[in-house]
């Protein structure tokens, strides 16, 4: 018996070093799936606060691109606000409240954000205080940006479309096509689109957007533009290569959608059985 | 270690902790030339600690890193292997006459030869641990090996220049 903890204790530092590593991919297993829970991460409360104040200064030198895209957006908003506002003499019906309001809208800033890596993960400045939740999608207004993973009070961290574990549900527009949009870790400009039959007819030039089909975003929110289209490999599915809309380097404010009706459609689809992706 | 050194130890480990998540974290060459100057930290790590104590500091240090990388477990792990393998790299590399006492291997002290052959390897392994938990389930080798090399090669540059700047050398008696 002496002579084993002998040898055990000549082996202390391989067996310290083992446990260390075991420990390390443990909390890389458990902690970077894209759905795993999330406490030490960026959005915890230290190092949110931390990243704030760091915003609080480098916020500054973004300031004039962060004006132009919002006085955009509002520009784009009025122009369809001033389609929807009923004239005085038309006569004007209640459309049901459930498509009435089907999503709601919140507005965050990026504090943190990274593009680089094959998981690249962004920090907004808005947590479960101002009604964020896991599982909202974020995009702005040049297209997607990704779905929130974890949720603290004040911050929450975002999965980032430039993730390769990351499946957003999308369509081409012009054929109502459906896909996946998967990033597959090379160029940040660049993404693929997955599951799209052979028989199937696309153009270079053609727009995929959000399909709505997972309710996590609405229908129509802009992902971006077919770039290359080839015959894949092996399997039954086109490789098509989109040039992403949105421009990752430059991400300084963010929209949240939630839809309320989310749980509800969970349910239905683990009632019926039925796998989404 | 005396408390002067001591207290250099952790005043260093903040140091490389805070310039690594708020500056060279947002620093990346040619898009696959990353600075994780923290390595450089472990690397010249005062001589007469033990190897388990410094993987604990190396196990802190790569899990504080992770938090503001949002990439929990990965800096810790290859980093871990570092400290696990720097006192045997340390024998192999022992110059004809031993080390002085209370030296650290740094290239001031150590001169720019030896310090090449004795971090270029380790940041290399760590790089290349480190980026190939990264891609695990893809299938980018070739990226991985190019991300690994260039990224060793900006660290080393990086990690000599904070020496020169930052590090004094030690007197001889």
């Amino acid at each position: 018996m002496q002579r084993i903890l002998l040898f055990l204790y000549s082996l202390r530092v391989f067996l310290i070093f083992i446990g260390l590593e075991v420990l390390a991919i443990w909390l890389i297993f458990s902690y970077n799936s894209p759905q795993g829970a999330v406490f030490f991460n960026s959005s915890n409360y230290f190092a949110g606060s931390v990243l704030q104040a760091r915003d609080g200064v480098t916020g500054y030198f973004t300031l004039g691109a962060a004006n132009e895209a919002l006085a955009e957006k509002n520009a784009e908003l009025l122009s369809r606000l001033s389609v929807t506002m009923q004239p005085a003499d038309s006569a004007y019906l209640e459309i049901d409240s459930v498509l009435a309001s089907q999503y709601e809208f919140r507005s965050a800033k990026v504090i943190n954000n990274s593009i680089r890596l094959n998981q690249n993960h962004i920090t907004l400045n808005k947590g479960r205080k101002h009604g964020v939740r896991e599982g909202m999608g974020v995009f702005n207004e040049q297209g997607v940006v990704g779905r929130v993973k974890g949720v603290t009070e004040n911050f929450s961290s975002v999965i980032s479309l430039l993730h390769t574990e990351l499946l957003i549900s999308s369509k081409v527009k012009s054929s109502s096509v459906f896909g996946s949009t998967k990033w597959d870790g090379k160029n940040t400009r660049k993404a693929k689109l997955l599951y799209v039959p052979r028989h199937v007819m696309l153009s270079e030039g053609d727009t995929v957007v959000t399909s709505g089909y997972n309710a996590v975003f609405p229908e129509g929110i802009m992902i971006g533009i077919v770039d290359e289209v080839t015959k894949g490999a092996e399997t039954n599915y086109l490789d098509i290569t989109i040039d992403l809309s949105t421009e990752f380097s430059r991400l300084t404010y963010v929209y949240l959608v939630e839809n309320p009706l989310e749980e509800e459609l969970d349910s239905l689809y683990q009632m019926s059985g039925v796998q989404n992706e | 270690m005396n408390s002067r050194s001591f207290i250099l130890a952790i005043l260093g480990f903040f140091a490389y902790m805070a310039v690594q998540a708020f500056v060279l974290k947002n620093v990346v060459l040619f898009g696959s030339a990353f600075a994780f100057l923290y390595v450089i930290y472990i690397l010249i790590f005062p001589l007469e600690i033990k190897t388990i104590p410094l993987m604990l500091v190396s196990f802190l240090l790569g899990f504080s890193i992770d938090i503001f990388y949002d990439s929990l477990g990965m800096h810790t792990a290859s980093l871990v292997l570092v400290a696990f393998l720097r006192k045997s790299w340390l024998n192999v590399h022992t110059p004809t006459g031993g080390f002085d006492d209370n030296t650290d291997p740094t290239v001031l002290n150590m001169g720019f030869g030896w310090f090449l052959t004795y971090a270029l390897p380790l940041i290399l392994v760590h790089h290349l641990a480190f980026f190939y938990i990264d891609n695990l389930g893809t299938d980018l080798y070739i990226p991985v090996i190019m991300k690994a090399v260039s990224s060793a090669a900006f660290t080393f540059i990086l990690g000599v220049i904070v020496q020169m700047l930052f590090y004094k050398k030690k007197r001889g008696i």
